[in-house]
């Protein structure tokens, strides 16, 4: 398959992370939403690296990404507590305070 | 139409675009197509069904499926380290903590109806399609992609080339240290952030209403 | 003993410093805590009793100094005690610098102790004058700051600084005077001493202009208000034109002598002096005899080398004018402290007119002796009129002798030395102010028809003097008391005078200004007032003699009064000496080289004559022989005459005056001059009030108005457009932005999920931007 196919499955998954983010009412398919959207880049980062010529940037982007993802899950995660322990919710919409 | 209907409605299509995409990349690729395929498909059908399904649970383990898939992708792309860190980071630890997150949450079924976001998403979605359509008629690669099998294995995707890049001094080590302090520091803010407070044990210091 | 006093810049400074600082601090005390001050009243006489003793301990001093022969001078600029006004540092002495010092001469010295202990003695009297006074502790107050403005008066080594004290001696002058201005239990003296506080203040206040602009004119031309770098620029102003005075310094000397007219009431300035009585007597004797008034003569002394011959010709004339007139008028007062009011004018005149004829040495000479014992006569009035219930008319007083022997003992030892009786402390002093007269006509050098008027008026006018001293003596002292007479035979005795012509019942002197002197002078209504005050009856009229503060007061100025003149206790061979020519203390220790520095005080006695300067000369010889034969002659001529007519012959004085007639009749009513002031001076001034209050109402305020008319009418204008344009703008601006703000605030909703919604929206529509563009 050509490098086409992987850059649409990796816009496809990029569309579902969004519409993950922006429709659902917790926070944690906001988490999950956020997880999506990292693979898209990274199938599209390991996939760019493949067809291309360019050493083993794109691996190690890929790499570096996934240890993000997870620093990123982890804080996440201890904020997804904290929110809850704050506004007995974990619904981002309840979360508002940055109107104030 | 109930909950129901729509979810066998739902699980129904997503079976037969299986069965379509796995055909498809029969016969335009051969095997190596149909895997493409399979693959592609457990990404996105799972990325779909996270979406669609009302449980956390549900969508965890659903968003399982879109990694491994990943994982298989990266080993069509020659990357089987790459694959193997996913499966591990991804499924076995991020996904972990996500279940956790679902377990140390109490379950909230005030979820929206699909019919209302159904608009929305549709607009979104076409809006997106038709970006990607755009991008994909316009966009001239600088790369050209290889056919698959038209390359040899070469060291280069291999777990020992990723470590040497990672170690050597002139290749990616500033990266690597880069990535274990940011590592070692959200870890530790995780740590921070999430710890109970004295308040959160003393009862007669919590907010009213907790108490009980 | 004395001569071993040596002045130390190191120690008495300070102690020059706190004697001004003690009678300010008791001030600061009294008028704070007023009534809540323990023993206010005995702490400030114990503060004065302080300052007294500094006082003559420091002039021991220089009287030490002037012993040995030397020049007793301390200016404390040299030592570096100084308060710097203008600038500070490195410009400390430069030209336009007002640097104030202490500056303590021989001068200084005998004024300092003559002030200091003429306050404590007033102190002293007080406690008993004014016990009971619903302002007693007010009083004090305002004597002790009165005290600390003569004292920093004498001290103060720059016209400026004299200026600003003479100004507050002015203030509280007008104070004092004032005291029963808030006693509304009595009218009379209610309306009379705030008519009179108010007169004195504005008449001084002519005189304080005038030495305001002459100390300018100074200023102007030398660049310093230094003493003595004011007298030694006229001395190199002067021999660089040439020996003479250039006629700017005529000029603005006459203006410095307008303070002096004005604060020595001399000559047509008095007026104020008569009406300050009104104030209680103790404040008469301090601030209206012995030292305020003096502070004129101490400023001619201390300008004096400023003083061109013909500013000097005008001051002897002043003085001498001043002396006779003042003297005509005591001769027919029949108040006490009137009788002394005129004469302390009369003897001012004197010192004015000495210092005029370059008797410089002898007129402050003079305002020592006669500070000295005219506080004296002044507390003894007091005295006399404490003892008999605040009575003032001495018709209504005599044979006092017996019940009040120590009042009378010290009033008549004053009065004595007033008169210039040998031996007492006036015959010095006034002998040397004749003698100076004498010297001044028989040296050719000098001679002029100013120095003839000058002899001829003072002389006339020191026989006056012991002439109408001694009548208040026999009037008060001598004969029967009279005081217990019935009132309508005072009446009737006041009608048969009217009706002889002698003294108008319309009182002599301001029925123009129609307020409080209406009845006949300010005697008999102030005495009715007092009677009923006291609470007294028939019987309880009986005189008697003070209690002790106010004898023990008047004995030690008494003594002064006796020994101030030559101090021969102290100084025996001196004594002796005298005969031979020989200077009092109080020559010894201030002379023309000591006040005014060695170069400028040769070149000041270049115009005087040298009869005054050297007593041992020809001249002076000549000139001391006559003048104490002169002296001599008219005190015993006065006296004579004054016991001749009331108390030998009791009703030739009737005669007399009926003969005199017209003539009694003006000086009765001291000449006319109150009323000649009211009718050229003060008609005039508020006419021109009025008229000035016509253009003011009528064109200025017309005008005044109409620009605020206009600008009312340009305000309303600017309003209207301001309302609709400006206001309209603003509030469009307002509108918009709150409007656009709650258009926007909808968009900020604070959900995170909705922000990402927007990003992604905005991403959406950048790329399709892209793609299409």
């Amino acid at each position: 398959m050509g490098l086409g196919a992987y850059v649409a499955v990796s816009a496809a998954l990029f569309g579902l992370g969004i519409v993950a983010i922006i429709t659902r009412r917790n926070v944690l398919y906001i988490l999950m939403g956020i997880e999506m959207i990292l693979n898209a880049a990274n199938i599209n980062f390991v996939a760019f690296n493949r067809f291309g010529d360019n050493g083993l940037d794109g691996r190690m982007f890929a790499i570096f990404t996934i240890i993000l993802a997870a620093a990123e899950a982890a804080v996440a995660l201890a904020i997804v507590l904290n929110v809850f322990h704050l506004f007995s919710s974990v619904k981002p919409s309840e979360a508002d305070l940055l109107r104030e | 139409m109930d909950q129901q209907t729509l979810q066998r409605i739902f699980y129904g299509a997503l079976g037969l675009i299986l069965l379509v995409v796995l055909g498809g990349g029969l016969a335009a690729a051969g095997w190596p197509g149909a895997a493409f395929a399979l693959f592609a498909f457990m990404t996105l059908g799972g990325g779909l069904v996270c979406i669609w399904e009302r449980s956390v649970v549900r969508s965890a383990f659903a968003l399982m499926s879109t990694f491994m898939g990943i994982a298989g992708l990266f080993i069509l792309l020659e990357s089987d380290f790459l694959a193997m860190a996913q499966i591990l980071i991804y499924v076995g630890g991020i996904l972990a903590l996500l279940l956790f997150g679902v377990m140390l949450t109490p379950p909230d079924m005030s979820e929206r109806k699909l019919g209302r976001v159904l608009p929305g998403l549709g607009i979104v979605g076409l809006a997106i399609l038709w970006v990607g359509l755009k991008v994909a008629a316009t966009a001239k690669w600088a790369v050209q992609g290889a056919p698959l099998d038209g390359r040899a294995d070469g060291p280069i995707s291999s777990a020992e080339a990723i470590g040497v890049g990672f170690l050597a001094v002139d290749q990616y080590v500033v990266a690597f240290e880069l990535a274990a302090i940011v590592l070692t520091v959200a870890l530790v803010a995780a740590v921070y952030i999430a710890r109970r407070r004295l308040s959160d044990v003393q009862p007669s210091r919590t907010r009213a209403g907790e108490v009980g | 003993m004395i001569a071993s006093l040596s002045f130390d810049p190191a120690v008495d400074y300070w102690l020059l410093l706190a004697v001004p600082g003690i009678p300010f601090v008791g001030y600061l005390l009294q008028i704070a805590l007023r009534k809540r001050l323990p023993f206010g009243d005995k702490l400030l006489t114990l503060g004065m009793f302080g300052v007294m003793c500094i006082t003559v301990y420091l002039a021991f001093k220089a009287i030490a100094a002037g012993h040995h022969g030397e020049a007793f001078v301390q200016h404390s600029v040299k030592d570096g005690i100084y308060f710097e006004w203008l600038y500070s540092g490195a410009a400390a002495l430069g030209v336009d610098n007002i640097v104030a010092g202490i500056y303590y001469d021989g001068l200084g010295a005998a004024m300092l102790a003559v002030v200091g202990i003429v306050s404590f003695c007033v102190h002293l009297f007080s406690q008993g004058y004014m016990h009971g006074d619903r302002r007693y502790n007010i009083f004090f107050a305002n004597i002790s700051l009165f005290t600390f403005a003569m004292l920093g008066l004498v001290l103060s080594d720059n016209v400026l600084f004299l200026f600003i004290f003479w100004e507050l001696m002015g203030l509280m002058s007008y104070m004092l005077i004032g005291h029963f201005a808030h006693d509304p239990s009595n009218p009379f003296f209610f309306k009379w001493a705030t008519w009179a506080s108010k007169k004195a203040f504005l008449t001084t206040r002519v005189g304080d202009v005038c030495l305001f602009v002459g100390v300018m004119m100074f200023y102007r031309e030398f660049g310093t208000l230094q003493y003595t770098e004011l007298w030694e620029a006229a001395r190199v102003t002067v021999a660089n034109n040439g020996g003479e005075f250039p006629a700017w310094m005529t000029v603005a000397g006459l203006f410095v002598f307008g303070g002096t007219v004005g604060k020595s009431a001399q000559f047509p300035l008095h007026i104020w002096l008569p009406d300050a009585m009104a104030g209680p007597t103790p404040v008469s004797a301090m601030i209206h005899a012995a030292t305020m008034v003096a502070a004129g003569v101490f400023l001619l002394g201390r300008m004096y080398p400023l003083m061109s011959p013909e500013a000097l010709h005008v001051i002897t004339f002043i003085g001498a004018t001043t002396a006779i007139f003042a003297a005509t008028i005591g001769m027919t007062a029949y108040d006490l402290k009137a009788v002394l009011a005129w004469s302390t004018i009369s003897q001012l005149g004197f010192m004015v007119a000495a210092v005029g004829l370059g008797g410089v040495v002898a007129g402050m000479f003079h305002m020592v002796t006669h500070a000295f014992f005219k506080a004296c006569l002044f507390l003894s009035a007091g005295s006399v009129i404490h003892g008999c219930h605040h009575e003032q008319d001495m018709r209504l007083m005599g044979g006092l002798r017996k019940k009040m022997p120590i009042t009378f003992v010290c009033m008549t030892i004053c009065t004595l030395a007033i008169a210039g009786a040998p031996f007492f402390a006036g015959f010095y002093s006034k002998d040397a102010i004749i003698l100076a007269g004498w010297a001044n006509i028989l040296d050719l050098k000098t001679f002029s028809g100013w120095g003839i008027y000058a002899l001829v008026s003072l002389a006339i006018a020191a026989a006056f003097t012991a002439f109408y001293m001694f009548r208040l003596i026999f009037m008060t002292f001598f004969g029967e008391y009279r005081g217990n007479l019935e009132k309508h035979m005072y009446s009737d005795a006041l009608a048969a005078e009217a009706a002889a012509g002698i003294e108008r019942p319309g009182g002599h002197h301001d029925d123009d200004h129609g307020d409080a002197h209406a009845e006949h002078g300010h005697d008999a209504p102030h005495a009715e007032h007092a009677h009923a005050a006291h609470g007294h009856d028939a019987h309880a009229h009986e005189p008697h003699e003070s209690p002790w503060p106010m004898t023990v007061a008047l004995c030690i100025l008494a003594f002064l009064g006796m020994f101030g003149g030559h101090f021969w206790l102290l100084d025996l061979p001196g004594a002796v000496a005298f005969w031979h020519g020989a200077h009092t203390w109080f020559e010894s220790i201030v002379s023309l080289d000591s006040l005014y520095g060695p170069a400028v005080g040769a070149w000041a006695a270049d115009g005087i004559s040298e009869g005054i300067l050297d007593h041992s000369s020809h001249i002076g010889h000549a000139a001391h022989v006559r003048a104490v034969i002169l002296s001599l002659f008219v005190a015993t001529s006065g006296i004579v005459g004054a016991w001749y007519l009331y108390v030998k012959r009791r009703d030739l004085p009737a005669v007399i005056t009926k003969k005199l007639d017209f003539g009694y009749y003006v000086v009765k009513n001291r000449y006319f001059i109150d009323e000649a002031a009211t009718l050229l001076v003060i008609a005039p001034s508020v006419k021109l009030g009025v008229f000035l209050k016509w253009v003011d109402e009528k064109i200025v305020d017309g005008l005044v108005l109409g620009i605020g008319r206009a600008n009312r009418f340009l305000g309303f204008f600017s309003a209207w457009f301001d309302r609709i344009f400006v206001d309209g703008a603003v509030n469009a601006v307002g509108l918009v932005s709150q409007g656009l703000g709650s258009a926007f605030r909808l968009l900020q909703t604070g959900r995170i999920q909705q922000y990402a919604a927007f990003a992604v929206g905005g991403g959406l529509l950048t790329a399709a931007w892209l793609i299409l563009a």
